[in-house]
């Protein structure tokens, strides 16, 4: 679950990380206020769940609270595209109004799970401002790791030798390891998976302080977070997606046409495979899950019709416990409910395989029946062609 | 011969006593497994479909004999389920839970790492050895008695290669799914070296999916210390970088664990990857009609 840059401050800051003072305002006019208190030099930053802000025009410096609000003004409710974001970009709706701090180095620390070798890793740049993944094709050992056990926490040594691999000196040395092992217990108390502090900066007066946060927590682990699990922001998810989360549906709406509605995830990631392996381009990623029940698989018709740019579909189910001719009566009765109006190419397989394909048969649903994964799938392929 | 379950293999069930675990405990059964006890704390005494119940795995051990153990606990309970088994020595641990915490994950891994428990999950679909031993939740009818052993990070394309398989007259030593989480108990090495290691098995299906680098330290593995052709599958070819395909380890992030990674790692290690979900048994029965016999 991601969070936004001052959520995940807040959090921070509670175990010890220091962040720079500021202020989270919905309407400009707040923008005036918020700068005089935090001393009239200040960043306005736009707040949306995504990298890249500052080049697509979401975070400026304002010099006093006149440019403050000016700033405020012009980010408030644009939308902000950026490479993260896709060419419809993200709706601002929030602004951090951040104090202005002198900044003498600009350095980079993440944590993140290793999961070859089953612990979180913290990394430690001195190439502030640049993505990780930049650093590691390009310079790789310019990337310090520390891996820790989150039951323990980070040894000293470890904070001291990334600390003196980054440079830093005298103050900065101290208030250095100190971040670390804060953003450490953090990581570990919080269930996250991802805490990114691009850049971590040094003040001249020998500070560490977390310019930027992009936090991350693990969905798993939510039921025992209450108070992280309400910082979710729905208006940063495809409303699709929000809707499918109700019934329990995994769904990602995709660029294509051909909509899919699959039981399990490897089987979904598959189907979506040889669609593409056969010409066409998959709408969605859908896994009904293991019951496949008529209730779920109605609501699945919905959501991935209510896509307008399906003009098909593939069913794909693999019977395991559940029998096909449950799973065929459940797609049939789906199907009339919705009033499916796109081809639709139904491929069971496993127990009760035989009944299955029966009910279809006689449901008198115009539907295409797929024998096996290719065949569906260039059914489905083909029907879509005829019909675009 | 098969890997880790077998004819011989007692198992105890905890969550028995609630509706996921019952329903499958009984399907195991049909199938022929051992079910021998459940454990479900505070309801000792009681039994589900004649199988005693018992307070801790410890009791049941100790009364049954069991060394196996089949996991329905939720997630919040699950990891400590695990421990509990491992501590009462049990040899395999099926966790089928899904939603189990990283971080819980990362403690079970690093205890396990010191015993001789073998755990395999969680959100996986278990383990079946034909004929023999089903401790999971996958149809047991698919599978056929037979020379291939399949691993899997799915549980759905499992079947769907099995099915294959079958359909093709390819049976199977064992089948197992080693779960879609970021931290399984069992990886791929684990079960590419069993299989290597086990008489039966004479080629290895592998199914992998986007996310992480588990396919590509198993190439490695495959390159080095595998003899049996393997035949290969990576799911998620399609699915855009950073976003989670259902399964919680199947994201790619950061530009890493792309299905073109995985697939250029698995080629180069000589193993044949199929290019499509449909083929990955023709595939198989491709390499195994031209192997010389013996």
């Amino acid at each position: 679950m991601k969070v936004h840059e001052y959520q995940g401050k807040e959090v921070l800051a509670r175990y010890g990380v220091a962040v720079p003072k500021g202020i989270l305002i919905t309407e400009a006019s707040e923008a005036r206020a918020a700068a005089d208190e935090l001393g009239g030099k200040v960043v306005v930053k736009a707040q949306i769940h995504a990298g890249g802000r500052g080049k697509g025009g979401g975070v400026k410096l304002a010099a006093n609270p006149d440019e403050a609000v000016e700033h405020a003004k012009q980010i408030l409710g644009m939308t902000l595209v950026t490479k993260q974001t896709g060419p419809e970009g993200r709706l601002v709706r929030r602004v951090l109004i951040e104090e202005a701090l002198p900044i003498d180095r600009e350095l980079y620390l993440g944590i993140v799970l290793d999961r070859s070798e089953g612990f979180p890793v913290m990394m430690a740049s001195k190439f502030g401002g640049m993505s990780i993944e930049e650093v590691a094709e390009e310079n790789p050992d310019a990337i310090l790791k520390a891996y820790f056990d989150p039951d323990v926490g980070l040894h000293p040594y470890l904070s001291r030798q990334l600390a003196f691999g980054l440079g830093l000196e005298g103050d900065a040395f101290k208030a250095g390891t100190r971040f670390m092992h804060a953003l450490a217990k953090a990581y570990a108390e919080t269930d996250a998976s991802l805490f990114e502090i691009n850049p971590m900066v040094t003040t001249t007066d020998g500070r560490v302080v977390a310019l930027d946060a992009k936090a991350s927590f693990d969905d798993s682990a939510m039921y025992r977070h209450k108070d992280l699990a309400e910082l979710r922001d729905l208006d940063e998810e495809e409303p699709l997606e929000v809707e499918a989360s109700k019934y329990d549906l995994n769904y990602i709406k995709l660029d294509g046409n051909i909509g899919c509605m699959v039981n399990g995830a490897g089987l979904a990631m598959a189907t979506m495979d040889i669609i593409k392996h056969y010409g066409g381009e998959p709408a969605n990623f859908l896994d009904v899950g293991g019951d496949a029940s008529q209730e779920r698989v109605a609501a699945a018709f919905r959501i991935l019709l209510s896509d307008p740019s399906v003009q098909g579909v593939l069913v794909n189910i693999f019977g395991g416990i559940v029998r096909c001719d449950m799973v065929a009566r459940g797609v049939v009765a789906a199907a009339e409910e919705v009033n499916l109006s796109v081809p639709l190419v139904v491929r069971l397989e496993g127990t009760n395989v035989e009944e299955g394909r029966r009910v279809l048969a006689e449901s008198g649903l115009d539907l295409i029946v797929g024998e096996g994964m290719a065949d569906a799938a260039e059914k489905v392929v083909t029907a879509v062609g005829r019909t675009s | 011969m098969s890997i880790w379950v077998n004819s011989e293999t007692k198992v105890v069930v905890q969550g028995l006593t609630g509706k996921e675990g019952r329903f499958h405990a009984e399907k195991c059964r049909e199938y022929g497994t051992q079910i021998v006890a459940g454990v479900t704390p505070g309801k000792a005494g009681q039994d589900v479909d004649g199988v005693p119940v018992f307070n801790t795995v410890i009791d049941a051990v100790g009364a049954t004999g069991a060394n196996a153990s089949l996991i329905f606990v939720p997630p919040p309970f699950a990891a400590d389920a695990v421990l509990e088994a491992a501590d009462a020595g049990l040899e395999v641990v099926v966790c089928i839970t899904e939603g189990i915490p990283a971080r819980d994950m990362i403690r079970v891994q690093r205890i396990l790492q010191g015993l001789p428990t073998r755990m395999i999950g969680g959100n996986c679909p278990g383990i079946i050895t034909p004929g023999e031993c089903k401790l999971g939740i996958m149809p047991g009818h698919i599978s056929i008695p037979g020379p291939i052993g399949v691993v899997s990070r799915s549980g759905t394309l499992t079947y769907e290669a099995i099915g294959q398989l079958t359909g093709l007259g390819l049976g199977q030593s064992t089948c197992l799914g080693i779960g879609g989480d970021a931290l399984p108990g069992t990886n791929f090495i684990d079960c590419l070296e069993a299989f290597e290691e086990d008489n039966q098995t004479e080629g290895i299906v592998m199914i992998g999916e986007i996310g992480g680098s588990a396919e590509e330290e198993a190439a490695e593995f495959v390159k080095e210390f595998v003899s049996k052709p393997v035949v290969a599958f990576i799911a998620g070819q399609t699915a855009p970088p950073g976003r989670r395909m259902g399964h919680a380890g199947a994201i790619i992030s950061g530009g890493k664990g792309t299905a073109a990674d995985k697939i250029a790692a698995l080629e180069d290690a000589g193993i044949a990857v199929a290019d499509t979900p449909a083929e990955i048994g023709i595939t198989m029965k491709n390499l195994m009609d031209a192997e010389p016999l013996g």
